[in-house]
């Protein structure tokens, strides 16, 4: 960066408005990427960034949208730098906007550091590898897509579906296990409705969780354009909470959705080429911008970890928002609206779901030795079970064999009992425990995916009977 | 030195002016932090340049220095286990310059300066060598990397020694005046050149079943891997990398995840080559150019890779590439071909996606090399293609088909219910079952394409039969038909599925894989038999030699595989018909 010009630039040149862009003619010296302040004839001031640069004129997206600038007296000046953002520990316990201002009607931080929203990509020679299980208390997580430090895994869901729930109730219960340490929580609202957020804030009161959760509230009524700033904003006080101050973050993004949409209304607005329905060619870049910012460091103690929440338009998964997310992030939770009517709570739809990090956070001293073969055969008969639901849709239960209606009932009992679980907060050995009461509904020999010697010491008929 | 100045700048895409004289393809040094880019358009003296680096902060009127040169890649000694950014700069060395986070303008070269490497030569003065000739070889952990003349350069041996030498160092002199270092610098959008291609004959083994046995590839091969996310693609592109019987395996993450380079970086040192019993790490060099890493540098990481891998292969050693994934390539391409305002072709991807695609496969091959000695080395490329929704319909997913030999289908219906390696075995083909047949027939069995064609044939059927059954239900299917239901069954679960996480199975010796198949498929023979003489299904079903079918992915001695093949004959021999 270089450094600021005593001399500050201001041009009153504005050609062009359009949607969330104006076009300022006959810049000098402006930089790509850097920050702007629209002072309007109410002398309203608002903030901007530089999105393409020439000859000719200079490209702004203004943040707090276009309402009200005119091609006349508007003042545009360019401040040389960035989009950066103050941070400091105290902004725990915090309500900021999408750009970082308080919300809360108290006064603003003092800054410990300012910086550069945008972030560097961290080089992956100096990534450690994740391996702390974290004990989410989900049977349909910890059990079958677990969650590993520094994971970023993402919540789809559907309109309507109780993802919010799910994603507090995983803030709330997040732990190490032999850690007595807690999760600091970065909250980032993009475009979602006051009732939402008030969930989240009644939830992490009602915990007691309030003084260790930054958020940044950007809701539905707030400009679109901060929409695009509000998760980099976060994701940077996560950085710098967990690599400066040695916290491990929990950072919760809902809705990608309308970031996404914000990025379309600005493409389009751009008069770019579009990529698949509308949505720009370099979503894919963009999105990896803010979700390749989770993990840990070599010789760090903190770590970042990700859930991003994102309404899949019309239960689609194929949808870009979706599609795209999915390629980036390390699997998904999926949410399932099938389920969900049937009354499971939390109704994780687990065929689709994926942890791709599991295997590094679970075994002998994570979790324990048999998981890996138990999430196995949990998978291949509830996938064999669900089969069957459809079949007997057809030619109806009296067809199938005696092992069939087996299956169809564990995969009846699996949804009840393993999947549903409402407000309890299960150990992994209570999990693991009830993986294996579900699979007493099956014959032995079923059970491939588990090595035998797991079978003789887990199964509950190999259980010591108590003596009576 | 052309020299001009920056006229407009459009995220990763800068137009310069007064850049008369530039030629494509030209890296240029952009800007007072001397960002690297590349010339992609010429229009007059204004030259459109990509930059390999995040360009914030850039402003109009910054100098573009034109260097002259195009895109290279430094090759010699030092080139394993490292781990380079998409245009060869190597990651721990910017850590070190930088820290965690990759800051922007900061250059090291490809090749340590300062290591020093044991010289041995092979030729002695007087000897006269021409391009391609091995002049020395220099020992890099276990690996023997030999010394080449370069592309363009021959002459008599005029001085040469054996010693402790840095990279750029002289180890031989031709003709008095012609200087070769064990360093070579090549460009890398020109394919290094070969004597001749060779028809691939030889498979690549894997280890894994459904690649050896049913869908397989050649040595010099080109493989696709499509599917939706969470299919497995990164998990087979990294199981192909631990397994492959190659001497060299190039991997590059193209627009993937972080944590997976971690992944393989932690895991690799500790694994070890089931052949050659050495870490896998010193036979792999890693690309990673993460999604959140730009995407100019992308574009670049796929070129980088392969010609590293070319030349190992010159040397006369069998190199396996995996690219995970070209999808990201691709779209990299439609980036800069939508900042450039080109007119896009299907799904706003550019026009000469098809070409650039197939001469990127086509690098691949089995070659005779260049040089007096008589050397074969191949380059096998195994491509991960990302489809959007899981849609093989798109554009990528499409051109890669016409150019590749084996196409690994995988099928998200299989992932979700975690049947892995996920490949369709209904879509999925191999046009190389030909060519290497006769591999097979001498170095496993005469009868292992009869036995693939079987169980090819009653997976096609189970297919039909399920069709039959999502009708009228299973009841109503002939003892027969239920019969092959029972042994497709047994393909797919204890055979097609091979867990890459299993400490016994994750590696599968064809030997074993071949053996497998036999017992199943005698399986199903002696069923025929047997019900031929009226035996019942229950009776045949009660025999405990289906769950010891069921566990022939623990049994490591493939004797006990030879001998259950014995046992399954006489017990069905030995039932007897119920009345």
């Amino acid at each position: 960066m270089k450094p600021v010009p005593l001399v500050t630039r201001e041009y009153r040149t504005i050609d062009y408005v359009s949607g969330p862009l104006i076009f300022v003619s006959n810049v000098k010296g402006a930089s790509f990427g850097e920050i702007v302040k629209i002072r309007l004839t109410s002398s309203e001031e608002r903030t901007g960034q530089v999105l393409d640069i020439s000859d000719e004129h200079a490209v702004i997206q203004v943040y707090e949208g276009t309402r009200g600038i005119d091609t006349d007296a508007t003042t545009v000046r360019f401040l040389g730098e960035p989009a950066r953002i103050n941070v400091s520990l105290d902004m725990l316990g915090r309500v900021f906007t999408g750009v970082g201002k308080a919300r809360d009607g108290r006064p603003d931080i003092i800054p410990e550091a300012v910086l550069d929203i945008a972030g560097t990509p961290i080089n992956p020679s100096a990534r450690d590898k994740p391996a702390d299980f974290i004990q989410t208390g989900m049977s349909a997580i910890d059990g079958l897509d677990t969650l590993v430090r520094g994971q970023k895994l993402p919540i789809f869901s559907g309109a309507g579906l109780p993802a919010s729930k799910l994603a507090a109730q995983i803030a709330r219960q997040a732990k190490v296990l032999g850690e007595g340490e807690e999760f600091a929580v970065v909250f980032v609202a993009m475009g979602i409705t006051h009732k939402e957020a008030s969930f989240f804030m009644r939830d992490f009161e009602r915990t007691g969780a309030l003084d260790r959760v930054v958020f940044f509230m950007n809701l539905a009524d707030d400009p679109t354009v901060e929409r695009l700033a509000a998760p980099r904003c976060g994701l940077t006080v996560a950085e710098f909470l967990a690599f400066t101050h040695d916290l491990h973050v929990l950072v919760i993004l809902t809705d990608m959705i309308n970031y996404c949409e914000a990025l379309r209304e600005i493409s389009t607005a751009r008069e770019e080429v579009p990529g698949r329905r509308g949505y720009p060619g370099y979503m894919y870049t963009d999105l990896s911008t803010i979700y390749e910012r989770a993990g840990r460091l070599k010789g760090r103690k903190g770590s970042i970890t990700q859930i991003p929440i994102l309404t899949m338009p019309d239960d689609d998964i194929t949808h870009p928002v979706p599609d795209l997310t999915g390629y980036i992030t390390e699997g998904q939770i999926v949410l399932s609206r099938d389920l969900f009517r049937r009354g499971a709570d939390p109704p994780v739809d687990a065929l689709p779901c994926l942890s791709r990090l599991m295997n590094l956070g679970i075994g002998p001293g994570k979790t324990r030795e048999d998981h890996r073969g138990v999430a196995d055969q949990l998978y291949a008969s509830y996938a064999y079970g669900r089969d069957l639901r459809r079949l007997v849709a057809i030619v109806g239960e009296e067809a199938l064999t005696g092992l069939d209606k087996q299956y169809l009932k564990f995969a009846d009992s699996f949804e009840k009992l393993f999947i549903s679980q409402g407000d309890d907060d299960r150990s992994i050995e209570e999990t693991l425990t009830l993986a294996w009461n579900l699979f007493s509904i099956l014959p032995q020999d079923e059970l491939k995916r588990i090595k035998r010697e797991h079978i003789k010491k887990y199964h509950p008929d190999f259980a010591e009977k108590p003596v009576t | 030195m052309i020299e001009g100045t920056i006229m407009r700048i459009s995220g990763p895409v800068i137009i310069a002016r007064g850049m008369k004289g530039s030629r494509m393809y030209d890296v240029v040094k952009v800007g007072a932090e001397n960002l690297r880019g590349e010339i992609i358009r010429l229009e007059g003296g204004e030259a459109v340049i990509q930059v390999y680096e995040d360009t914030t902060g850039l402003t109009i009127g910054e100098p573009v220095q034109n260097t002259g040169q195009p895109l290279s890649v430094e090759l010699g000694p030092g080139l394993l286990a490292s781990i380079y950014d998409g245009v060869q700069r190597p990651l721990p060395v910017l850590k070190e310059k930088s820290g965690d986070f990759i800051a922007r303008g900061i250059y090291a070269p490809g090749l340590d300066r300062d290591k020093t490497w044991e010289f041995v030569p092979t030729v002695t003065p007087g000897a006269t060598v021409v391009a391609g000739d091995v002049i020395g070889t220099v020992r890099e952990f276990h690996f023997e990397h030999q010394i080449l003349v370069p592309h363009g350069v021959s002459g008599a041996v005029t001085a040469i020694a054996p010693g402790t030498f840095r990279v750029e160092d002289t180890v031989c002199t031709l003709d008095g005046k012609t200087h070769l270092s064990m360093m070579q610098v090549w460009p890398v959008r020109i394919p290094r050149p070969h004597k001749k291609k060779l028809d691939p004959v030889l498979p690549l083994i894997t280890g894994q079943r459904v690649f050896d046995c049913i869908f397989p590839v050649t040595k010099g091969g080109t493989a696709m891997i499509p599917g939706g996310f969470g299919t497995g693609k990164t998990v087979s592109e990294q199981t192909l990398a631990k397994w492959s019987d190659t001497q060299i395996v190039v991997y590059i993450g193209c627009g993937e995840r972080g944590n997976e380079m971690t992944d393989v970086l932690a895991e690799f040192p500790e694994l070890i080559d089931p052949r050659t019993k050495l870490p896998l790490i010193e036979r792999t060099i890693l690309i990673a150019n993460t999604s959140n890493m730009p995407v100019a540098a992308r574009e670049a990481s796929i070129y980088t890779g392969i010609t590293i891998a070319e030349y190992f292969r010159d040397m006369g050693y069998d190199v396996a590439l995996m690219a995970d994934s070209t999808s990201r390539w691709g779209e990299a391409l439609r980036e800069v071909s939508g900042r450039l305002e080109e007119m896009p072709g299907e799904e706003g991807y550019p026009a000469y996606l098809a070409t650039r695609l197939s001469a990127f496969y086509e690098r691949a091959g089995r070659v005779i090399c260049l040089g007096s000695q008589e050397r074969n080395g191949s380059v096998t490329v195994v491509g991960a293609v990302s489809p959007p929704g899981g849609d093989f319909s798109e554009p990528i997913t499409q051109n890669t088909l016409r150019v590749v030999g084996t196409f690994w289908a995988l099928d998200t219906n299989l992932a979700y219910r975690r049947h892995f390696p996920s490949v369709n075995w209904i879509k999925s083909y191999s046009l190389y079952l030909d060519s290497i047949g006769e591999w097979y027939v001498q170095h496993i069995a005469r009868d292992w394409r009869d036995l693939r064609e079987r169980a090819m044939y009653l997976l096609q059927k189970e297919v039909e039969l399920q069709e039959i059954v999502q009708l009228v239900g299973p009841d109503a299917l002939p003892e027969s038909e239920k019969a092959i239901l029972d042994v497709t069954r047994m393909i797919r679960e204890d055979f097609l599925q091979q867990s890459a996480y299993s400490d016994t199975d994750a590696f599968c010796p064809v030997e074993k894989q071949y053996l497998m198949l036999k017992v199943i498929m005698e399986y199903f023979e002696n069923v025929n038999v047997a019900m031929g003489r009226g035996v019942s299904l229950r009776q045949i079903q009660a025999l405990p030699h289906k769950a010891a079918i069921g566990r022939m992915k623990e049994v490591q001695d493939t004797k006990e595989l030879q001998d259950l093949i014995d046992e399954i004959g006489s017990a069905m021999r030995a039932l007897e018909v119920e009345r």
